[in-house]
């Protein structure tokens, strides 16, 4: 709790006394009943309403001076809540360790989109930043009134405001507003989520004049981990609690007929909660719920399985009807260029579907107290879990609180939000508070999956060997097979398995470059879900979403036409890439990893043991990475180490430069284990990649050995993200450094020893 | 039918009443509420549930209730504390490894052991004792950092 939360508790006297350890002299020239009065305009001690309209939902200054920033996204482990409070103190002009920021909780933050395409700097930042600068506009107003000396002759430090010719006449943010709420209106786009934004009239600082903007703040967050003493989702416990587990089919589709209750009757408080294709136990004791879960006699109807063979996945999706087609980006005259190819290159890309497999399976306590709910869930998107819950119990909106506590892990549309609306249905059927869990492979083979994808590029050249037309079409599962969130219960599997409505989506994507060629085109075709209810192969968003499996079809090409026409990697991007901030940033990784220019492959290497190195680049939302990855392979198991990666990024004005590496080192180890070792595995009846060993990711014996990182900041370019553009190129980046050692392409993903092996020999 | 066990977690003695083919990790937290170790897989193949039986690294979601008799239980918690911390932890807070954190208990109880058995070890042989353990985020590079970081605070 916060002291500001007891603001109630505000009185005059501790207004004109002040809070915290400074020592102020309100000065005699300003009255009681003109103090109030400002205050009054500014301040008022019944919080306003929370929307995104007022300044209070976003900014608080503590009756201790201290500042409370309230923020509607939330921290997947890139320390963005230090970058937040960094950006407020800046404006605000408080010391960086006066400023916390609250996360998430649908109590006391608006709806700003949850955490979504690396947007917490981006779209979040730049909302408590005009939030911000805002709040100190207002206090500066407040203070000159107060000291009667004009608003430019004021200057702050650390909250506090001091006439600039006479150190005697200061007065603390704490004096001026501390412990009552901001009354200040704001100009809202009208907007939820992500493109929220709702500055006030304040303009923030210039980037040159920025003082905390840009340190290396470490995280708060680390020590309480390693010496065990933070709450995770699944540490919440509330009086009167009981353990929940789910129960899915063995053959997907399949839903109970019979249930049979006495088979876990000696098991202490076990209850079934069965509302047709939904099914769960609750027990007193969370062995208890393990146990009757499995013991739990179920009898499953008889469906046909509805999936395809695996080996037959990438046929499946060739032959797919298509649902919706969408042609994002067109320019020149794409059929008639490549109909006057002197040559064509065309090649096709094949991506699998692949899982979180977040480190633990989600988890959520749902509490139904005197007509309020309350949830505790590691969720991204807190707001929209409100939605959802509102929904899958039928209650009022406004009788939802979600709370948001770290989860075991979250790249995406995990199984987070899934399980927030299953503890839900339970904790309403047995009438007591449920946390549920759910098991490994649930986790990983119930939760939403990176849609699998074919892509198909081709490019045409004429006589003189340039590119005249380039046309990239990926054909795939949607991306919002179900939504990115589970505000709306057919998105979710509660809603799904008890029956409701079904809405599937589409999208997809398209590269994000700058390669200007006169005549392009890039679109996307997506396909129906293999079963549209309760499916575990549904598609949603896993970390990039799409972004991996476009690009290493989109930069594999690229390398793929540079080494047809005999041209560097580097060179070749270099002809055709229109940005500046693009050409910046490929010289960038070029001189880091002292790359010399030659055409790939290099064909200087014999015996099993080669080396390689490989180049890719690509957008994500103003942002711009390239990676240079150096790779050993043996070719008589067909094992590869991605041994050391080069990586320049530039995401404009970079606020704080340490957490920026470490996100992007995690970027990189995990595109890595995405590139070369996963792969949602499935039979006819069932998602059979379920667990750690039929679902491996990269093990430390397989990390690489060095990444370095080439930080660019342009202070005066706006931040865009940084949680998942550098996962984008990885893919490329090994497929093109296989190929520079081998000169054999590998097309499809993962890049698993067995793969190799067969595609080397 | 339950059955009534001792157990000694870091340094404190309690007593539950237990299925005693239940695994250790719900004694911890269920029984004791302890806030670590964590559920990962149930399937000892992520380390996130991770103990130190005795001083040897054990995966607490695969080790029944019944079989871990006299041995002395040293969770995360267990291995120190902000005053007097673990080395380990100490380099973890340095070089600022967590992302999620869901995974530490498997590192650090795992790493701990080793560092306590091995001085002075390789890169390679770092990684050969940490192999097997999970972690999502990709916070490996950190990892490796902090643990070598350890390895040369404790000689």
């Amino acid at each position: 709790m916060t002291k500001f939360e007891n603001g109630s508790a505000f009185t005059r006297r501790s207004v004109l006394l002040g809070g915290g350890a400074l020592v102020v002299s309100v000065g005699a020239a300003v009255s009681i009943d003109t103090m109030l009065a400002l205050q009054s305009a500014y301040a008022q001690g019944a919080r306003p309403s929370l929307t995104p309209d007022q300044l209070s939902s976003y900014i608080a200054v503590n009756a201790d001076g201290s500042v409370a920033a309230y923020f509607g996204k939330m921290d997947m482990g890139h320390g963005l809540q230090v970058a937040i409070a960094q950006i407020v103190a800046e404006e605000l002009d408080v010391p960086f360790k006066s400023v916390k920021v609250y996360m998430g909780d649908t109590a006391n933050s608006v709806n700003q989109g949850g955490a979504s395409g690396s947007t917490g700097i981006q779209m979040g930042g730049k909302q408590m930043r005009m939030a911000a600068a805002e709040a100190r506009r207002v206090l500066v107003e407040m203070a000159a009134s107060q000291l009667s000396v004009p608003a430019e002759k004021l200057v702050i430090t650390d909250g506090v405001i001091t006439a600039s010719d006479d150190g005697s006449k200061r007065i603390s943010y704490a004096q001026l507003i501390g412990g009552k709420y901001f009354n200040v209106q704001l100009d809202w786009n009208k907007a939820y989520g992500n493109t929220l934004y709702a500055p006030g009239k304040a303009q923030p600082k210039k980037p040159s004049e920025h003082k905390i903007v840009g340190q290396p703040i470490k995280r708060e967050d680390v020590a309480p981990k390693v010496f065990a003493q933070e709450d995770f989702v699944t540490d919440i416990k509330v009086d009167g609690m009981v353990h929940g587990r789910m129960i899915r089919p063995a053959v997907a589709g399949a839903v109970p007929v019979n249930v049979d209750e006495a088979s876990i009757n000696d098991i202490p408080g076990a209850k079934v909660v069965w509302d047709k294709g939904f099914l769960g136990v609750v027990a007193d004791k969370e062995w208890d719920a393990i146990q009757a879960a499995q013991k739990l006699k179920v009898e499953w109807s008889q469906v046909e399985p509805p999936f395809p063979d695996q080996a037959s996945l990438y046929d499946h999706i060739r032959k797919a009807s298509v649902r919706k087609r969408n042609i994002e980006k067109e320019n020149g005259n794409v059929d008639e260029a490549f109909k006057s190819a002197a040559k064509v290159i065309e090649a096709e890309y094949e991506w699998p579907f692949q899982s979180h497999a977040s480190m633990g399976p989600a988890c959520a306590l749902v509490e139904i107290k005197d007509g309020k709910v309350t949830c505790w869930s590691g969720t991204q998107k807190s707001h929209f879990v409100q939605q959802g819950l509102a929904s899958t119990l039928g209650v009022p909106l406004e009788s939802v609180h979600v709370v948001w506590k770290t989860g075991p892990g979250s790249y995406g549309r995990n199984d987070a939000d899934d399980c927030a609306m299953d503890a839900a249905v339970l904790a309403k059927s047995v009438g007591k508070p449920v946390r549920l869990q759910y098991m490994r492979d649930q986790g990983t083979g119930w939760d939403p999956k990176g849609p699998a994808s074919v892509h198909k590029v081709r490019a045409a050249i004429d006589g003189s060997g340039k590119v005249t037309a380039y046309e990239f079409m990926s054909k795939a599962f949607s991306r919002v097979d179900v939504d990115t969130n589970g505000s709306k219960t057919f998105d979710t599997l509660a809603g799904q398995t008890r029956g409701g409505d079904l809405k599937s989506g589409d999208g997809f994507g398209i590269p994000a470059e700058s390669y200007a060629f006169d005549n392009k085109r890039a679109g996307w075709e997506t396909i129906p879900p293999l079963l549209d209810r309760s499916s575990p192969l549904r598609t949603s968003h896993l970390r990039d979403p799409v972004g991996p499996q476009i690009h290493f079809a989109s930069e594999s090409f690229i390398d793929e036409v540079a080494a047809s026409l005999n041209v560097d990697p580097i060179e070749f991007r270099l002809r055709h890439v229109k940005e500046a901030r693009d050409i910046a940033l490929l010289k960038a990784v070029a001189e880091k990893s002292g790359w010399q220019s030659r055409p790939s492959p290099r064909r200087d290497q014999t015996g099993n043991k080669v080396s390689g190195r490989g180049l890719a680049y690509s957008q994500r939302n103003g942002t711009r990475v390239a990676i240079v990855a150096e790779v050993d392979i043996d070719r008589s198991t067909g094992k590869i180490w991605a041994r050391k990666f080069t990586v320049a990024h530039d995401c404009g004005q970079i606020i704080n430069p340490d957490g920026l590496v470490k996100c992007i080192e995690g970027n990189i180890v995990q595109g890595v284990s995405r590139t070369l070792w996963e792969e949602v595995t499935f039979d006819r009846k069932a998602v059979t990649s379920v667990d750690w060993l039929t679902y491996p990711i990269l093990d430390i014996t397989e990390t690489p050995g060095e990444v370095n990182v080439v930080l660019i900041n342009y202070p005066d370019i706006a931040p865009s993200g940084a949680g998942e553009p550098s996962i984008r190129p990885v893919a490329a980046a090994i497929a093109n450094a296989i190929f520079d050692a081998t000169g054999v392409r590998i097309r499809r993903v993962p890049f698993s020893p067995e793969r190799v092996k067969s595609a080397l020999s | 039918m339950t059955q009534r066990f001792t157990l000694s977690v870091n340094g404190t003695s309690h007593t539950i009443n237990a299925d005693p083919d239940m695994p250790l990790l719900y004694a911890l937290r269920d029984d004791l509420g302890l806030n670590n170790p964590h559920f990962g897989c149930g399937l000892a193949q992520c380390g996130a549930c991770t103990v130190h039986l005795d001083g040897q690294p054990t995966r607490s979601c695969i080790t029944t209730i019944s079989s871990v008799g006299d041995a002395k239980i040293t969770t995360l918690a267990g291995l120190g504390t902000p005053e007097k911390p673990h080395p380990l932890q100490t380099a973890y807070i340095e070089e600022q490894v967590p992302q999620c954190g869901y995974c530490i208990n498997g590192w650090l109880m795992t790493a701990a052991a080793f560092l306590r058995d091995k001085k002075k070890p390789t890169e390679a042989e770092i990684k050969e004792a940490l192999s097997g353990l999970k972690c999502r985020c990709g916070t490996h590079i950190s990892i490796m950092k902090a643990v070598k970081r350890a390895a040369t605070m404790m000689g």
